[in-house]
């Protein structure tokens, strides 16, 4: 399965200390129930880099430059195919960027993946990120990266950002070695909002009281069946929307 | 014999121009209706920089500012927001003239430990070209962003507590400042409840201050905001704020200004209609056929651009409490208009700005605050409108919000109005964990919005007033969503919204205008004078 879980706060870390509001819930506070998960979306949303930055990290560094040249000359190939997909299909986008890993071990996946964060996601995290799960965290919501990157560099992030949970990619592995395919179901597009819906009923999470994030059109799904959804550095069309919609728009890729 | 401001109606008289948001409307009002015009400006100080400097020198229960410096100490200077004065004044604003003459008398000290806070609160973030506008580019290129900045009430670790005051009331202030070795207020006073200890204690203070005396209950007993005295508002901020000046030095300079809101061509709007002359009678038919024909967005664009003459009239500088005495007296001189008799029915225009829409749209709730909060409560004394009597007020109410300044305003009126209208109980049920969206809480940190509990704040500001007013009718609303939302009944004209009026009210109702903008209040008397108004030649009343 494409999720990771870690450990979730202790209840009382989700509790609600403000008075008259950690009373009993009554069927008119349906609007506003407590406080439950924030689920965020990654790449362009809380970081500046996208899925095909790390992909590129592990082909430059192949076991040989011979290695590196190939894949590199094989992703190039797949280019345009890569465009289209990106345009029509986002879980296509996601298994044909996600096939350049064949054939690497995932001893070699794990080993640079300290680096890859260090090197590529975290010079590239937003400057307002840290501090939105920080509040997020502080109002005792559980926060939730969901992203179409794979789960060992998405758990580097989450601890990071002082994040705990993941719903990340994860690749196929036979006999220690990635086949290319990702593991089903492939986190992206609507998907991510069957599996967010599933993670909240999962820790009893009420929707409509829980937060999302993302800066993508294609994210609108898990954006709509939240109740609070916020638009972060949004692309044009979910600018549109999130204006017409009245949603919250956050800037995090500006400095304040 | 009534005050020269009070013009009483009669057959001959023409019609009156009042606001209709960003635009006017001629209304007939009917014979006996008592309009309550502004009091002409007061003169402006001929050399302000000398007052400045004389204030600081020769303050008041305080020792001058130049005596409380020493080399190396840290000095943090507090600076009112540009929610006020309305609109915002000519460069160069006073609060940059007071700045720089302090700045200056701080460098002479050998104090190099500098900090300037814009004290918004809960208000949203100031742009750097607004700081510009109210600072100045020379103070503006010294300090900005690292050594000015404005306030931020959500700031990990950014608040101090202070203490409490008897009555279990948090004082917390913005941790900079509570390190300071001195605090240095810069106000600009337009209505007489700015100022004062609500400065500091709520200009940088955090939630857990700000629900001390932002809640329905303790807004439902201020009689009005406009008058310290019988504010309880105003009495808890006391309170505060004399908690903060026991433990922190704080020097207060508080500035006041005229109310020449239209510079000279514009100037008739303040006027009685009757006494206009040809060519003033011309202009305001021009002005009034320009706005009608004008898109809102182009209309708004326009008088955002164009900011008011206003004159300084007064500096006064020491112990916050000392000095926002003279500060008040100052404000009331400008403002105040003697009236005797309360009204059955109150008119008012509502203009295009409050102190919570510089630079953006005044949205439904701004619209509500306007109605219920500025302009019932401006008066000192009794209320204008007797208890449950009708208030008739011109606006469109169009459903329209600025998407970055007022975010939160927009789920409050659409998702929890519709829910109830009861201030308390959208304090109890919703206000807390609609303040703590994280979204909305980043929108005010980093972007420009107001902090989400701000709109439930603006729901309260109107509550002495929901309280008071029986009926609340909105002539010329461009929908009924809104002002149903609200709680007003709508009417198409004037005419129609004084007959409904009428239906409630006691046979010949008195009926009373305000003729606002510019700024006004009325000093009002409910009962018969014995001896003579200030102003005429009529005796003084009692209160109630």
């Amino acid at each position: 399965m494409g999720r990771e879980t870690c450990t979730l706060p202790a209840p009382a870390a989700m509790a609600d200390s403000h008075s008259g509001l950690d009373r009993p819930r009554k069927p008119q506070d349906k609007a506003y129930p407590p406080m439950a998960a924030s689920y965020f979306d990654v790449d362009g949303t809380l970081v500046s880099t996208n899925l095909v930055h790390p992909t590129v990290f592990y082909m430059m560094r192949q076991p040989t430059p011979l290695h590196s040249l190939a894949k590199l000359g094989r992703a190039a190939l797949r280019a345009p195919m890569l465009a289209l997909a990106e345009m029509q299909d986002r879980r296509l986008f996601n298994e044909l960027l996600f096939a350049s890993y064949d054939g690497m071990s995932e001893d070699r996946l794990l080993t640079l993946a300290g680096e890859a964060f260090d090197t590529v996601i975290k010079p590239n995290i937003y400057p307002g990120a840290r501090e939105l799960v920080r509040t997020c965290k502080d109002k005792g919501h559980e926060v939730v990266l969901v992203s179409g990157a794979l789960d060992f560099l998405m758990h580097l992030l989450a601890d990071h950002l002082g994040g705990c949970d993941v719903i990340a990619n994860k690749l196929e592995m036979k006999d220690r070695f990635a086949t290319g395919k990702l593991l089903r179901p492939v986190v992206a597009g609507p998907e991510k909002a069957k599996l967010v819906r599933d993670h909240a009923r999962e820790k009893g999470h009420d929707l409509d009281a829980c937060f999302a994030y993302s800066d993508s059109y294609s994210d609108v799904p898990m954006l709509s069946i939240v109740g609070n959804p916020a638009a972060v550095n949004p692309d044009r069309k979910l600018q549109l929307l999130a204006s017409t919609y009245h949603w919250p728009i956050i800037r995090l890729d500006r400095a304040a | 014999m009534s005050h020269p401001c009070v013009v009483t109606i009669d057959s001959r008289s023409a019609p009156r121009t009042l606001f209709y948001g960003d635009q006017l409307m001629d209304v007939d009002l009917p014979t006996g209706t008592r309009v309550v015009y502004p009091k002409p400006p007061l003169a402006a100080l001929k050399d302000v920089d000398a007052a400045i400097r004389y204030a600081i020198n020769h303050p008041y229960n305080s020792e001058p500012l130049y005596a409380l410096l020493k080399p190396g100490m840290k000095v943090t200077i507090a600076v009112d927001d540009i929610s006020l004065p309305l609109p915002p004044m000519r460069r160069p604003d006073i609060r940059e003239r007071v700045t720089t003459i302090v700045l200056d008398l701080l460098a002479d000290h050998g104090v190099d430990d500098v900090e300037i806070i814009i004290a918004t609160s809960f208000h949203r973030r100031m742009k750097e070209r607004e700081i510009r506008h109210i600072l100045g580019d020379r103070i503006v290129d010294r300090f900005w962003p690292k050594k000015l900045y404005n306030h931020d009430a959500e700031a990990p670790d950014g608040l101090t507590h202070i203490g409490e005051t008897d009555h279990g009331e948090i004082v917390e202030i913005n941790r900079r400042a509570a390190d300071s070795d001195l605090i240095v207020y810069v106000n600009l006073n337009f209505v007489p409840m700015d100022g004062g200890h609500k400065s500091v204690s709520v200009g940088l203070c955090g939630y857990k201050s700000l629900m001390a005396h932002h809640n329905p209950k303790t807004m439902r007993n201020c009689h009005s905001y406009m008058d310290p005295a019988a504010s309880e508002l105003n009495t808890s901020v006391v309170r505060m704020g004399r908690v903060l000046n026991e433990k922190k030095r704080v020097f207060t300079i508080e500035t006041t200004v005229n109310n020449r809101m239209f510079d000279r061509p514009l100037d008739f709007l303040a006027k009685n209609e009757d006494d206009l002359s040809q060519a003033e009678r011309a202009a305001l038919r021009a002005l009034k056929l320009t706005l009608d024909k004008t898109p809102q967005s182009l209309r708004q664009a326009v008088f955002e651009r164009v900011p008011s003459p206003y004159g300084v009239t007064g500096v006064f500088a020491g112990e916050t409490e000392a000095v926002h005495e003279h500060t008040l007296k100052r404000g009331y001189d400008q403002y105040l208009v003697p009236v005797v008799g309360q009204a059955d029915i109150l008119v008012s225009g509502v203009p295009y700005i409050s102190p919570y829409n510089v630079n953006s749209f005044l949205n439904p709730l701004l619209v509500q605050v306007m109605a219920n909060g500025y302009l019932f409560n401006l008066y000192k004394g009794a209320p204008m409108l007797k208890k449950g009597g009708t208030m008739i007020v011109l606006h469109p109410c169009t459903d329209k919000f600025d998407n970055e300044h007022h975010a939160p305003y927009i789920e409050f009126v659409h998702r929890l109005l519709p829910e109830t209208r009861d201030a308390m109980e959208l304090h109890r049920r919703y206000e807390k964990k609609f303040a703590s969206n994280p979204a909305y809480i980043e929108m005010y940190r980093k972007g420009h919005a107001y902090h989400p509990a701000h709109a439930f704040f603006m729901w309260y500001w109107g509550e002495a007033g929901r309280q008071h007013v029986g009926r609340m009718i909105v002539v010329g609303a461009d929908n009924e969503y809104i002002p149903k939302l609200l709680g007003w009944e709508t009417a198409r004209t004037m005419d129609e919204a004084l007959r409904m009026a009428r239906t409630t009210a006691p046979p010949r109702p008195e009926i009373l205008a305000l003729h606002v903008a510019p700024m006004m209040m009325v000093e009002m008397f409910a009962e018969k004078p014995l001896k003579s108004l200030p102003g005429t030649s009529e005796p003084p009343p009692s209160y109630r």
